[in-house]
């Protein structure tokens, strides 16, 4: 898979809760990513997988315990140095629109004051690294098709060259042929790139596809969290439910 | 005679007091922007003082215009010159339109394009100027119009307190029983407010497109 993980890890959830307005969305999360590895939140509407990602760059603190990214607690950490070493990616890719394409992918390194020549060389390398042609540069992301924006949006996400990557539900709104190549060349960019990432789904065979392991939530509460290979083999009932949910279909690999 | 030679015969007064219209005008609204957009920026950031922003705004629009001069008459400063005066009364007036679309225009550009601009490490004031405001300026362009046209068919009042404008002709006209004196007042203070708005609602459409590439 990717390269050996080191020890030390890169997210740690110790006991962390999320509350909003006194109705739990998160409860008692134990989780433990280590630098390298892919771990998918998998699960419903309302798991609270979505929740936990944000409280992985701040957008959310949490209400009780602790979120530890690189050994110190989110809530210590300056946001902004934070997030700026989260490459973030969602569905829909919440593109610019009012940016070009090029201006889109530059915006955190150019926020970081790289030199221009440096920056126009790393666009190029990004569009490249994503399949995307050099001549889309210029366009507005109202021009793209769903696949190419969501693909902006993962180079959007590298551009830096975050350690971290968290994707919430990336290819949800794709079509499924569309949605199976971006898997495949996403799991290819990973095993390349060797980054910590926190990828949420719904969809079980995207789970099995991209996971090193699947960490499996329903409402709001961490069920179980396997290595991929076991997970298809547990007899926990709900994963049961999920392997049956998901059976019959054609296999996508 | 009809207005029109009536407006020939007098083109000096005709320029003079469309200059001064146009001054009372368009100082009251620059002021009111400079004033009313910062403030409408504000109340997206602290929400607690977005009732009180915008209520004040509203009870002052609620003030009938020509008491809202007579109010402002015995201040210290501002009473001395009518047109300061009428410029504050008129600026006071334009607040609430900037202010409210300001607001509305923040509020309205897309959440998850504000949150992946958050999650990517920018910072409030990097997320104001170079996403919300540039795709909010539509919108506030729009109040800029808004409170433009206002002001335009509002200085007509001013008048009223000796501060000049367009409304000179119609106050006299009034007073003579004139009509043709009253349209030479009307007519080019009717023009200006058109002509302000389509200059300004060309921008906001023009803006405004830049919101719609999403």
């Amino acid at each position: 898979m990717t390269t050996a993980p080191s020890d030390a890890p890169a997210i740690e959830f110790d006991h962390a809760s999320f509350r909003l307005n006194g109705r739990p969305l998160l409860e008692d999360l134990v989780l433990s990513v280590k630098q390298g590895e892919t771990v998918v939140l998998l699960g419903r509407s309302g798991s609270g997988k979505t929740t936990t990602l944000k409280l992985i760059n701040r957008l959310l603190s949490p209400t009780t315990g602790d979120v530890r990214v690189n050994g110190r607690r989110t809530t210590e950490w300056d946001p902004i140095r934070l997030r700026r070493g989260i490459g973030y990616v969602i569905q829909d890719g919440g593109l610019f629109p009012h940016f070009t394409v090029e201006r889109n992918i530059a915006l955190v390194p150019q926020i970081e004051n790289w030199p221009q020549t440096r920056l126009e060389a790393r666009v190029r390398e990004l569009l490249a690294l994503v399949g995307l042609n050099e001549e889309l540069a210029s366009r507005y992301p109202s021009q793209l098709s769903g696949g190419q924006r969501q693909r902006v949006g993962v180079a959007r996400a590298l551009a830096a060259d975050p350690p971290i990557l968290l994707l919430d539900e990336a290819f949800g709104a794709l079509d499924p042929i569309t949605r199976s190549e971006m898997q495949k060349e996403f799991r290819a960019l990973q095993q390349r790139m060797g980054k910590t990432v926190i990828f949420v789904t719904h969809d079980l065979r995207e789970a099995l596809l991209l996971a090193d392991r699947i960490a499996l939530m329903e409402e709001g509460r961490l069920v179980i969290d396997l290595p991929v290979a076991e997970f298809s083999r547990s007899q926990l009932p709900l994963v049961r439910a999920y392997m049956e949910a998901f059976s019959g279909l054609p296999d996508t690999n | 005679m009809n207005f029109l030679q009536f407006m020939m015969a007098n083109r000096q007064q005709v320029v003079e007091l469309t200059l001064e219209h146009i001054t009372l005008a368009g100082v009251a609204t620059l002021l009111a922007a400079l004033v009313g957009i910062p403030l409408g920026i504000l109340i997206t950031r602290v929400p607690q003082l977005g009732k009180p922003v915008l209520g004040g705004a509203n009870i002052i629009q609620t003030i009938p215009s020509l008491a809202l001069f007579g109010f402002l008459l015995p201040a210290p400063w501002i009473g001395a010159r009518a047109s300061r005066l009428a410029i504050l009364a008129l600026a006071l007036y334009a607040l609430l339109p900037l202010i409210r679309n300001t607001y509305a225009g923040i509020r309205g550009v897309d959440p998850s394009v504000v949150e992946a601009g958050r999650a990517m490490g920018l910072t409030d004031r990097q997320l104001l100027f170079q996403v919300e405001l540039p795709l909010a300026s539509g919108v506030i362009v729009a109040g800029v119009r808004i409170a433009t046209v206002l002001s335009i068919g509002l200085a007509t009042i001013a008048a009223a307190i000796g501060a000049g404008g367009l409304g000179e002709f119609i106050f006299r006209g009034l007073a003579m029983v004139n009509n043709q004196v009253i349209l030479a007042g009307a007519i080019p203070a009717a023009l200006l407010a058109l002509l302000a708005d389509f200059l300004l609602g060309r921008l906001e459409r023009r803006l405004g497109s830049l919101r719609s590439k999403s």
